[in-house]
């Protein structure tokens, strides 16, 4: 088959899932891996050494900065004139969108978010989470291409293979700067730190956090303004742990609605759903919101004062008791541990 | 201005649901205004106190779909149209962004439609761009902060990578995150007004069109592998002594 991957990138930055997308489109045929940007060739080299054969490159500057209308012309230019069997992007806010896109202008549809593929006879069957992963569906699609993006960390990351080549196409965008209707006038970049979707560890806060009957706020704030303080305070100590362990920093709707954290670091079913090898739940009790966000992680931990939150259930490991004792004992003995 | 807010009704987000006898079921947890639209609503409607104009609801689904209509009613939304025909019951995201484009088509001299990022059911986030696609408009998704100047709309999008400003001309779709800020509740007298309300109803007759056809079909719909585990509390004499059992156990993972 023949399956073109949409290798989605950042100033220059591959999203890893975009390589894990490569991965999973050798498995079932040749990989065109398709590059948008301007002055992007090196990423050309990244590809074929991720396993592409073919690297479809649109060097332009209507191309530097992603603009959802000028990509999705340029891709569905190049899919129309030489039809692919599939193609898959990562699902990020752009994959997402120029796989919306491009669906209306090829007549077909799109998989969003699949964690599995499976080709059999040269039908593909996805399963994707719908419900925020309350609940998984199977699904396929009647017409081609089959455009399906696939959710970061589900597939694994093809290791490079340094010095591999193939064939360098160079394609032309299909759009000029004059009929794009959106400019992008700016950007400032995300708070420093590990990115939620891309995290093998994620350590998380909730509503517990702000409970520390040790602390003192400083005088002159309102009752608000003091929980505020309080939970700034404890959500310190999960950025410490976080920081030892190479992690991003989660929160639950709970702490994210009292204002405690930007709701950049909301995990659940109105937030990020997220599938780390580690999480570590302080002083979540484990809304089911919540819990549909995170349940796929590999091992869950969690730390919590109240012996019968739901959190427990998934969780692989428990410490009950007061977390402004257990997360700094647990940050020092990892410092300790990994020679930090 | 000319202002839509597109809306959908989807099960309350707290609600268990559950595959049972191969149907989807969520017990007796309350249909409610997809919590994403709440800010597409409360978008259109800071929208039209700041530029004056009309703010439209428009849903496409059943005749129970009108709880949701009823909720962005009560926010303060001036009307609404139901679109219900029995050929678009389970339809895929392209052939409802085919209804939606055509509506927005005939309600006519829209200057922006707003949506909320995705519908807390599904999940695909599609709908949005798909409809701007078909209506040949830009799309501005995850939208956090809006300004219209004339004919120019100014966007903040919260992307991964940080936030990006972006400029577009009208007529625009824009779909709407959650730090744009706190849906307002429904005033009382929204409440009464919202129930007076009648809305209309239109079919893919009104919108002189012929059923769209879904590409996407879902063979099977699974509850998850429920976790095989058994949570071991670990305790010590004292936090440091738990915390370096704790450390113990999940180096053993080989997680790290």
């Amino acid at each position: 088959m023949k399956i073109w991957v949409f290798v989605d990138h950042f100033k220059g930055q591959v999203l890893p899932a975009s390589w894990e997308a490569v991965g999973v489109g050798k498995k079932h045929g040749t990989v065109s891996a398709v590059i948008f940007g301007q002055n992007i060739e090196s990423l050309a080299k990244d590809a074929f050494e991720h396993g592409a054969d073919e690297v479809l490159l649109a060097d332009d500057a209507t191309l530097a900065e992603y603009r959802a209308e000028a990509f999705a012309a340029t891709f569905s230019k190049l899919a129309s004139a030489n039809p692919p069997d599939i193609i898959l992007l990562p699902t990020s806010t752009r994959g997402r969108e120029l796989a919306a896109m491009m669906a209306i202008d090829l007549n077909t549809g799109v998989m969003v978010d699949v964690t599995a593929m499976e080709v059999q006879d040269g039908k593909v069957v996805v399963t994707r989470p719908i419900y925020a992963g309350k609940l998984l569906t199977k699904e396929t699609c009647s017409t081609k291409p089959q455009i399906i993006t696939l959710r970061g960390r589900a597939f694994p990351k093809p290791t490079p293979e340094t010095g591999k080549s193939g064939t360098l196409t160079k394609v032309a965008p299909a759009m000029n700067e004059s009929d794009i209707k959106s400019k992008v006038e700016g950007y400032t970049s995300a708070e420093g730190g590990v990115s939620l979707i891309d995290a093998n560890v994620i350590v998380s806060g909730g509503r517990g956090v702000s409970n520390n009957p040790a602390l003192t706020p400083p005088a002159g704030l309102d009752e608000k303004q003091a929980e505020i303080w309080r939970a700034q305070q404890g959500f310190e100590l999960v950025k410490g742990l976080a920081m030892v362990l190479g992690a991003a920093v989660g929160a639950s709707r709970a702490a994210v609605d009292a204002g405690y954290v930007p709701y950049s670091h909301q995990v659940g079913q109105t937030g990020k759903v997220v599938s780390p090898d580690l999480y570590i739940a302080n002083g979540i009790s484990g809304a089911i919101q919540h819990l549909a966000g995170m349940r796929t992680s590999k091992v869950i931990v969690a730390i919590n004062k109240d012996p019968d939150a739901p959190i427990f259930k998934i969780a692989r490991y428990g410490v009950v008791g007061d977390l402004f004792q257990y997360l700094p004992a647990l940050t020092t003995a990892f410092k300790q541990r990994l020679g930090k | 201005m000319k202002i839509l807010a597109c809306i959908k009704q989807v099960p309350d987000s707290a609600a268990k649901v559950v595959v049972e006898n191969e149907h989807v079921t969520w017990g007796d947890a309350p249909l409610v205004i997809n919590p994403w639209d709440e800010f597409a609503v409360e978008a259109a409607l800071r929208l039209k106190e700041k530029h004056g104009g009309t703010v439209t609801v428009v849903s496409v689904g059943g005749e129970n779909e009108k709880e949701a209509i009823k909720h962005a009613l009560a926010m303060g939304a001036d009307d609404a149209i139901l679109i219900a025909d029995p050929a678009l019951v389970g339809l895929d995201t392209q052939a409802i962004s085919r209804v939606l484009a055509a509506a927005i088509e005939r309600i006519g001299g829209v200057d922006i439609a707003f949506f909320g990022r995705q519908a807390i059911d599904n999940d695909s986030g599609l709908t949005p761009p798909q409809t701007a696609r078909l209506l040949h408009w830009p799309a501005l998704t995850l939208a956090s902060t809006i300004t219209v100047d004339g004919t120019t709309v100014k966007v903040e999008r919260a992307i991964e990578d940080g936030r990006q400003v972006v400029t577009s001309t009208l007529p625009v779709v824009v779909s709407l995150v959650k730090d744009y800020g706190e849906p307002r509740y429904p005033s009382f007298m929204g409440i009464r007004k919202a129930a007076r309300a009648e809305v209309p109803v239109w079919n893919l007759g009104t919108l002189g069109m012929a059923a769209p056809l879904s590409v996407i079909s879902w063979p099977e719909v699974m509850n998850p592998p429920s976790r095989e585990v058994v949570c071991e509390i670990i305790s010590g004499a004292s936090p440091e002594e738990t915390a370096g059992k704790l450390v113990d156990k999940i180096l053993a993972e080989k997680v790290l």
